[in-house]
């Protein structure tokens, strides 16, 4: 989130598109009946279903799966004809004026430079033209025919309402009155927030569908204040934790990059991380990379990493791919090259797309073992259960280690929320029978491999034997000095550069934040954003004061939020260019003459002038980004693109089948069905009476919600003859699930380009363990191909058949 | 938002309300304490409602229940019906409206009332196995309970349920024991939205008030609150979209009465005498009244009013 869930009580307008968090998350989904209850604010829903937060909307519109793009470039479509821009947020702080090089174009779906071989774009003229000065030009009057506000305009020119209905099936006087609503918020004094999740991360182009609406927000000049923002509602409580601390195959806490082979040294890997800006006197902060690197060196390594080794860099892999993410990971096993796998806290087995592709992948797995707290399917893959996990043990050698873990309730540490806060939390019970602190489990397996590499050697032996291991108990680092190392301290003692002789943070001491890091190897920080989190005066991440000074949500004493405990990123951006608020109301920062005050910690040098320094100081350009460059694989503007399988070709673009650099494995393409075979719209979600696959452990969550379902609408329940509370089948080109009938007015048939489109909704949550009746899931379902920049599966769009089956009809 | 009750003294403290605050008791008399508490009430607020279920769990994890793991039955009910562990239930409505022609998903927690003239209480012949509070609160004595059923005979909100573990009859108690410490019902508690919310009364409908205000300024011109006077107001009261028609929200009775049977049981217990043993004769003749659906038929009531109006001789009518 760019703001926190209690923000949302300062917004004007909710938008919860991508995303249905009354259902999915109904505790913080509290703040927006707050809005609507204090400030009169609006809902707005739009999704293929009459969800639970439709239930309680101000206005509900219906969007066939994977046609988000399209929708909300429609809406910015829509804003540039009627002129419902924030002009002076638009031209002061996005990149409208930049000029962009030559050579950029768009035809027939697809950017200049595409590689239909390679499946990928040689992206080179995706960026700014630079001029003589070494800086980007700019068109401060957006004449220049390649500004980004003309390229933009054009762009979005195709997507007028007619063509969102024909694409989207949103009927054009639904989409108007969602257009018209949205657009409203252009006012400096009204506020729209945008809230999503996995209905806009699990596509194919699931980070386009994202910036589709960061772009809305920025020419609304809704990003930076109070109601504001793009907002992520995060699906496990730590998700956000997970991303910070780097647990993606290609990065490092504080999303720093994991090298890649072709970086082979230090020199080399900083040469393209110096991030000069692109306009003159902006911040770059990112300028200070090689601080957080280093640092991050230091408390991986220690003593051992010193300037001579260049800080142990050759200690840190070199990714020859661009991520092992999980499907690459199953991609190798399937072809027998990954031969042992560790499995924490995760249930692959279900969580994974195209089901029957994992169990083959595992069932090739010298060894598996599975960390976690509660019983899983995938520790258990290699046992019959019927229809419900049909293989033969017999034939299946994997050996499983199950690791009994300790689930929240019974442990220490922090748990960071989808709004960035870090919140610590105490041990609640006492673990049962067997069950360790992951904490434990991890130092035990590392100090038996370090005695290993010590006895026997091997190749490479100095990232195990050196890593930095000085816990008061080498078997178990307690949450606390995790924390500790995660926040940073200084080495040796650090010295005023004006007066040497000023020790101003002495060797062991905690940092104060990341302004205190050194690229000379005189700090430690295992993870730079949470540098702050845990300093001298204590853990600032236990901090229980809920005091909130006039009402603005912030509640900035409360736990501990990174970076630097603020709590609103880009906050710098709630005041215009002289440095007042645009809404006197809902004022955060405002520039008194001298620095900047205000509710929160300002995102920007106290001291920056308003009309000097740009609000959005990680962007070299200091401005943020309507034109994102060549930063994505996919586009710098988001362009629609059909889902994998869809039911309708792609309209403004016929030729190209799903997002032209999805990656997808070479036996995959095989596994695409068309619509022809496979008829129906299916689409994956959660229910609120179920989280993922651990409630249905729980006897009174079971009740709740017993038994796999499947929902259509009456129309198509009709036209096969399928009964409410009746046994379908459902299947796909990889799979078939058998499951009840859920026959609802919640789901209506589409049009779609004058064809008629049925939705199949397929609910996770089940399996074959646990209190609840036994099940399926979608992913026994659903496609082998992510997202083009993160490789996130496809879950959320596919296709299918359905049927009615013998069984029991309620 | 409804400021939060403060979380409980973790030193014992005496409960706020016990027997001597008793104003009815079940098929036996009591002297009524000579002030009223102030009266409580739960606000259950339709619109803000999300589903989500947390009021069940947390009423069967607070009340100790276990309920059957049921299988699905092609909608999102679950359980299918109140139970004698599930004390409370969201029901589901998908209701096009006529004049929009859109579709509103309605989803209403259903639950005992808590009714100012409880017909269950008035229908119980077991002395003393169902209570009201002066506070308002509705409650089952179990140890005193006969499993008779009556009391679901007597309910115009077909409410309370027999166990057939033990034979009697259980519902929502608006956790008396969470009240009598200065707590709200878990329902409340748990409930994410606010959309039960839980304090006097007189708060309840203030708090109504500002709620119906701000559905009216969306269009609901119908908006309202539902504290039935059929029954004497009620102790759980609804904030509805469309308070015109309760009816669309899963049966909820638009002007529902205590059955007029009751008061003609009432009439032959008082005359009986629950003790004696003619009474058993006489509870076997109002029986066969009784057995039929709970839903009264036009049929029923005029032949109910009938022999209402011609009590027997020398039996006093009941007035309360």
């Amino acid at each position: 989130m760019t703001n926190s869930w209690t923000d949302i009580k300062n917004t004007d307008l909710v938008v919860v598109m991508g995303g249905n968090a009354a259902e999915a998350h109904p505790c913080g989904f509290k703040w927006v009946t707050e809005a609507k209850a204090n400030r009169g604010a609006k809902l707005i829903v739009v999704d293929p279903r009459f969800t639970r937060t439709a239930s309680v909307a101000d206005y509900y519109a219906p969007i066939r799966q994977g046609t988000d793009i399209a929708f909300l470039l429609g809406v910015i479509n829509h804003c540039i004809r009627n002129d419902k821009i924030q002009w002076a947020y638009t031209k002061a702080f996005t990149n409208a004026a930049y000029v962009v090089k030559e050579g950029f174009g768009w035809q027939d779906g697809l950017f200049t430079g595409y590689d239909e071989e390679k499946r990928d774009y040689n992206r080179s003229t995706w960026d700014y033209e630079i001029g003589p000065d070494g800086y980007a030009v700019v068109d401060e009057t957006l004449q220049h025919p390649r500004c980004v506000w003309n390229l933009l305009k054009q762009h979005v020119a195709i997507y007028t309402p007619e063509m969102v209905e024909r694409i989207c099936g949103t009927p054009k006087d639904k989409f108007l009155k969602v257009a018209e609503m949205i657009s409203e918020c252009s006012s400096p004094t009204k506020t729209m927030t945008s809230m999503y999740a996995l209905g806009w991360t699990q596509h194919s182009k699931g980070s386009q569908n994202i910036r589709a609406m960061a772009m809305l927000q920025l020419i609304l000049g809704n990003i930076g204040v109070r109601g504001g923002g793009m907002n992520a509602l995060r699906g496990h409580s730590n998700i956000q934790g997970l991303t910070d601390i780097g647990l993606m195959s290609n990065l490092i806490p504080g999303y720093l990059t994991i090298p890649t082979e072709r970086e082979p040294t230090f020199d080399v890997y900083m040469s393209t991380r110096g991030f000069k800006p692109l306009r003159p006197d902006q911040m770059s902060y990112w300028q200070n990379y090689r601080k957080f690197f280093v640092s991050f060196l230091k408390s991986m390594w220690g003593d051992a990493a010193t300037p001579e080794n260049a800080f142990a860099y050759d200690w840190l892999p070199k990714l020859d791919v661009p991520a092992y993410d999980v499907l690459r990971a199953f991609e190798l096993m399937h072809q027998g090259k990954m031969n042992g796998y560790f499995c924490q806290g995760f249930n692959p087995l279900l969580s994974f797309p195209n089901r029957k592709k994992i169990t083959a992948a595992l069932s090739k797995l010298k060894f598996l073992v599975v960390m976690d707290p509660l019983q899983t399917e995938t520790a258990r893959f290699w046992e019959n259960h019927g229809a419900n996990n049909d293989v033969n043990p017999a034939s299946i050698q994997t050996e499983v280690i199950e690791l009994p873990t300790t689930c929240f309730a019974e442990d220490e540490g922090s748990l960071v929320n989808s709004g960035r806060w870090l919140q610590w939390h105490w041990a609640g019970g006492t673990p049962p029978g067997e069950a360790k602190h992951d904490a434990w489990i991890m130092a035990q397996i590392h100090l038996r491999l370090k005695e290993l590499y010590r006895k026997e050697g091997g190749p490479v032996p100095e990232p195990i034997v050196n890593l930095d291991w000085r816990y008061a108990d080498p078997n178990e680092p307690t949450p606390e000095e995790l924390a500790k190392e995660l926040n940073g301290s200084a080495v040796v003692d650090i010295t005023d550069p004006n007066d040497p002789t000023k020790v101003v943070v002495a060797k062991g001491k905690q940092l104060v934040s990341f302004a205190a890091l050194r690229d000379d190897g005189k700090t430690a920080c295992g993870c730079w954003i949470y540098s702050g989190c845990f300093t001298e005066a204590g853990n600032q991440m236990a901090r229980r004061d809920n005091s909130d000074p006039d009402d603005t949500g912030a509640f900035g004493k409360w736990s501990w939020s990174w970076p630097v405990n603020r709590r609103i990123l880009y906050n710098r951006a709630s005041a215009d260019v002289s440095g007042k608020p645009w809404d006197p109301s809902r004022k955060l920062l405002e520039w008194d003459g001298t620095k900047w005050t205000g509710y929160d910690v300002p995102d920007i040098a106290p001291n920056a002038k308003p009309d000097v320094v740009m609000p959005f100081i990680m962007n070299p350009e200091g401005v943020s980004r309507l034109f994102t460059r060549a930063m994505m694989r996919d586009g710098p503007f988001p362009s629609h693109y059909e889902p994998f399988e869809s039911p309708v070709a792609n309209v403004v673009a016929p030729k190209v089948r799903g997002n032209p650099v999805a990656r997808v494995f070479r036996n995959d393409f095989e596994q695409f069905g068309d619509a022809k075979e496979f008829p129906y719209a299916a689409t994956s979600y959660r229910l609120t009476e179920h989280f993922h696959f651990w409630t249905k452990h729980a006897h009174a969550n079971a009740v709740l919600q017993p038994e796999f379902f499947v929902e259509i609408s009456e129309e198509l329940a009709k036209e096969k003859g399928i009964k409410k509370g009746g046994m379908v089948r459902v299947w796909s080109k990889r799979g078939s699930v058998t499951a009840k009938a859920v026959v609802t007015k919640r789901i209506k048939p589409l049009i779609c380009d004058g064809k008629t489109v049925h939705i199949v909704g397929i609910p996770l949550h089940w399996g074959f363990i646990g209190e609840a009746k036994k099940g399926f899931g979608p992913n026994s379902l659903t496609p082998y191909v992510g997202d083009a920049n993160i490789e996130t599966p496809e879950y959320k769009a596919f296709l299918v058949d359905i049927e009615p089956i013998a069984g029991p009809v309620a | 938002m409804f400021p939060p009750l403060p979380n409980p003294p973790t030193a014992p403290t005496p409960p706020r309300f016990g027997d001597k605050d008793l104003i009815r008791r079940s098929a036996s008399s009591v002297t009524p304490p000579a002030q009223r508490q102030t009266q409580v009430a739960k606000l259950i607020d339709v619109s803000k409602c999300i589903g989500c279920k947390a009021c069940q769990s947390a009423c069967l994890e607070w009340n100790d229940m276990v309920e059957e793991v049921g299988v699905n039955v092609g909608v999102y009910d679950n359980p299918h019906d109140l139970t004698p562990n599930s004390f409370t239930l969201m029901r589901f409505t998908e209701w096009v409206n006529p004049e929009t022609q859109n579709l509103e998903w309605l989803i209403r927690k259903d639950g005992c009332m808590h009714c100012e003239d409880p017909g269950c209480l008035k229908a119980c012949p077991a002395p003393g196995a169902i209570v009201q509070y002066s506070n308002g609160i509705v409650d089952f004595v179990h140890e005193n309970c006969i499993g008779c059923g009556y009391c679901v005979k007597g309910c115009p909100f077909n409410i309370p349920r027999i166990s057939k573990v033990d034979e009697k009859a259980y519902k929502c108690t608006l956790c008396s024991d969470r009240v009598a410490v200065g707590q709200g019902p878990a329902c409340a508690k748990a409930c994410p939205t606010q959309a039960i919310v839980f304090g006097t009364k007189d708060e309840m409908k203030t708090w109504a008030d500002g709620r119906i205000k701000d559905l009216k300024s969306r269009g609901y011109k119908n908006a309202g609150l539902y504290d039935p006077p059929g029954v004497g107001g009620t102790h759980v009261m609804y904030v509805l979209h469309h308070a015109d028609k309760p009816e669309i929200y899963a049966g909820l009775p638009n002007n529902p009465r205590i059955s007029p049977l009751v008061e003609i049981w009432k009439g032959v217990a008082k005359y009986a005498g629950f003790a004696a043993i003619g009474a058993l004769a006489a509870v076997t003749v109002v029986h066969g009244l009784f057995s039929g659906a709970s839903r009264v038929s036009s049929h029923d009531e005029e032949k109910a009013k009938e022999m209402a109006d011609k009590p027997p001789e020398g039996t006093p009518r009941e007035n309360a």
